[in-house]
């Protein structure tokens, strides 16, 4: 009994010395802590959420609170958290003003709420385009192509490596008749659209551009964003053809055509998405996908292009998964960071090159196979996590999704749950509510200051390039997920219904792509390649490969680089040749990129 | 050798899908219990595959496949395999394979099927209890 006497003392002791253990607390606070704390714990010890062993016990041995990156969290915030020198005016500034923590616009969602921007593609163009009118009649703002994996990976439906993968993960498309049906009866220059496209993203853009033009839409009046965001594809979604240099060398081609000829157009998204999907902690998301954009920047400067010419074109675009106020602070931080970056790094005169505008997605790795219904929860915190953390646009993800692609009645209740947070929640009333919270204020702190450290990693290492031909990012997202798994399978992190709260359930109905797409898509390729005219798009494609084959220069003059594959992609695509010939084309010149596989 | 050999896994990413989170983790998981674990890389075509296992020499190969391409897959690598006389090596598939193509795809040929949220013990344990001893006559 005095044993245990003693040891509840000791938990005290810690308890009451932790509390002035790099921070400065007032005297109040330490009154509250050697008499009102101290005698809470001995009575009542705290308890950790999960199994106590891991993650969750600190160096005494005692409950250790952890967020679900693991970072150890406080049981308590106060003003001894914030710097010596907080100040409002120095710290967080107006919403519309530098450094933007509070947001990129002065009346916050008063002015326009955000995009409800469903990512949606499945099976043929046809069925696609189907959906994306039922998602605009139920209120969605935007589209978003979920394309399939032998579009993302520059393949025809009918080749051979596109064998069972056609319509699958997204929709099929093969030429520029495809895409005309893809977007059949839907106005592009009054609906934007976002594109997840990457390696060949130059191409589906081309696509794009070529079916507004036929709408007699103008290009500088059409928006919408292409992923096109190589670096995350070596690091995280390992969709990538090319190696590196070349792949960002079109990438930068890119950015030199959407400054000149579409000014509206998002050449860019740098995402963390799926760098938080391959097991990041939130953390490593913030600092990896803002260190992508830095190293965009480097290679456009490199080209002779000005940083406030492009620079406004780019967005980025976040995970937002269950832990709440991690989830704001990253949002937060990554607005300053930034603004820091562009301005102090790179000089960027204009306000809007200094800041960041953001696409989220709730996080589809939350999502539990089991009890699948449950997901709607974690999907409604997380997308109030990315609407207090100040998004432009928000995907919410459907509950069926860890089971199949989503069904029509899924998508709806995973829609109408932001249109919820929107209407009724009463969060999009006023700017950055959680402003001033010295939890979400440290931690905001905490995430600006950790991802500079990994920076200035980064920077030694060379740039992101050089990073990940060592392997860096990705031997970090390994570890963290390999982290996370081990603390599950403990039950030192709880999903709940999958590793507790289990119960035995049927299965739900999902939705079923079979193989009649691939047959559809096959037959409509080779009608294509019966009617159009094979030797003009072998000259149009044997001019993209010579273009290809040139270093590109600086434009001069208001004109781009002669050099720019966009134009001659452009040409390609007008001749209906496939996603499948042009990137092959392209293969021809650059190759393709095997990554060194470890685990 | 007095010591017992170890199991050896080639873990395998078929299809053009790239999302390696769960075949790295299990990769893994399988070495910290004590498995020999190749793994192959992305986007292995079935005869890259199985020829791998061939001169790798595995008792296991176990296939991380969450594009939907399973059906398309899979059948494929079991003929290789029954082409190469090595119906004996354990076949395992994870990833989201749907309900109602788990029963076909056993029938096929496929040991085991390890639909997302199965704990890494689990699978280690499947092994140890499935794999059919190596080289006894040899």
């Amino acid at each position: 009994m005095a044993e245990l006497k003693d040891k509840k003392h000791k938990v005290a002791e810690h308890a009451v010395a932790e509390v002035s253990k790099d921070r400065h607390p007032a005297e109040s606070e330490k009154r509250w802590a050697e008499t009102t704390l101290a005698h809470t714990l001995e009575k009542a010890p705290e308890r950790p959420i999960g199994a106590a062993t891991g993650v969750n016990l600190d160096e005494h041995g005692e409950a250790r609170y952890t967020t679900i990156s693991g970072k150890p969290i406080r049981r308590l915030y106060t003003p001894a958290d914030l710097p010596e020198d907080w100040s409002y005016e120095k710290y967080l500034g107006y919403p519309g003003e530098p450094p933007f923590t509070r947001g990129i616009h002065a009346t916050g969602y008063r002015g326009k709420l955000w995009t409800m921007r469903q990512f949606s593609g499945f099976a043929s163009p046809e069925e696609t385009n189907e959906r994306y009118k039922f998602l605009l009649a139920q209120g969605g703002g935007g589209l978003s192509v979920a394309f399939d994996l032998p579009t993302l990976m520059g393949y025809d439906s009918d080749h051979a490596m596109s064998e069972g993968e056609v319509g699958k993960c997204g929709v099929a498309i093969d030429s520029l008749e495809d895409m005309e049906i893809l977007f059949n009866g839907i106005d592009l220059e009054k609906t934007t659209v976002s594109m997840t496209i990457n390696s060949p993203a130059s191409v589906l853009w081309a696509m794009y551009l070529v079916v507004a033009e036929k709408q007699g839409a103008n290009w500088k009046k059409v928006s919408g964003t292409i992923q096109n965001d190589i670096l995350k594809e070596y690091i995280a979604q390992k969709e990538y053809i090319y190696p590196p240099a070349p792949s960002m060398r079109l990438v930068i081609d890119t950015f030199e055509f959407g400054s000149l000829f579409t000014p509206r157009f998002n050449t860019i998204s740098i995402s963390g998405y799926h760098i938080r999907e391959a097991g990041s902690t939130s953390l490593q998301e913030l600092a990896f996908t803002v260190y992508d954009g830095v190293e965009y920047v480097e290679w456009a400067r490199r080209r002779g292009l000005d940083v406030d010419e492009f620079g406004p074109r780019l967005s980025f675009f976040f995970n937002s998964h269950n832990d709440f106020f991690e989830e704001i602070a990253k949002f937060r931080a990554a607005r300053k960071i930034w603004y820091r970056l562009m301005k102090d790094r790179f000089g960027a005169k204009e306000a809007r090159t200094r800041l960041m505008r953001f696409h989220t997605q709730t996080a589809g790795v939350s999502l539990t196979a089991q009890q699948p219904m449950n997901n709607i929860a974690r999907v409604a915190i997380q997308a109030l996590a990315a609407v207090m953390g100040g998004t432009q646009s928000l995907h919410t993800d459907s509950y069926d999704e860890a089971l199949a692609l989503p069904t029509a009645e899924a998508v709806q209740i995973a829609l109408r749950t932001q249109q919820i947070v929107a209407y009724e929640s009463g969060v999009a009333q006023t700017i950055d509510p959680l402003a001033g919270s010295y939890f979400v204020e440290r931690m905001t702190l905490d995430m600006e200051n950790g991802a500079f450290d990994y920076f200035d990693k980064l920077d030694a290492m060379g740039g992101m390039v050089k990073a990940i031909e060592k392997g860096y990012p990705q031997k970090e997202i390994a570890e963290a997920s390999y982290q996370f798994q081990r603390a599950t399978e403990a039950k030192e992190k709880i999903t709940v219904g999958s590793n507790d709260f289990v119960v035995e359930e049927q299965s739900p109905s999902i939705l079923y792509i079979d193989e009649t797409v691939a047959r559809h898509q096959s037959e409509k390729l080779k009608s294509l390649r019966g009617r159009r005219d094979n030797k003009e798009v072998r000259r149009r494609l044997d001019a993209l490969k010579k273009a290809a084959a040139q270093e590109p220069t600086a434009g001069t003059n208001g004109k781009i680089s002669p050099a720019n594959t966009m134009p001659f992609i452009i040409d390609a695509v007008r001749a209906y040749a496939t996603v499948g010939e042009i990137c092959s084309a392209l293969r021809e010149v650059y190759g393709t990129y095997e990554e060194n596989a470890f685990a | 050798m007095a010591t017992e050999q170890k199991i050896r896994v080639l873990v395998a990413k078929p299809g053009l899908d790239g999302h390696d989170r769960g075949a790295k983790v299990i990769a893994r998981a399988l070495r910290d219990a004590g498995m020999e674990v190749i793994y192959t890389g992305l986007r292995q075509t079935p005869e890259m595959i199985v020829n791998a296992a061939l001169q790798e020499d595995v008792d296991v190969i176990g296939l991380s496949i969450l594009s939907g391409a399973h059906n398309a897959i899979v059948p494929r690598v079991v003929d290789l395999l029954k082409q190469n006389k090595m119906d004996d090596v354990l076949l395992l598939v994870g990833g989201i394979i749907p309900d109602q193509d788990v029963e076909g795809l056993k029938k096929s040929g496929v040991s085991g099927i390890f639909q997302p949220g199965t704990p890494m013990d689990d699978i280690v344990q499947f092994i140890r209890e499935h794999v059919k001893p190596r080289g006894v006559a040899a």
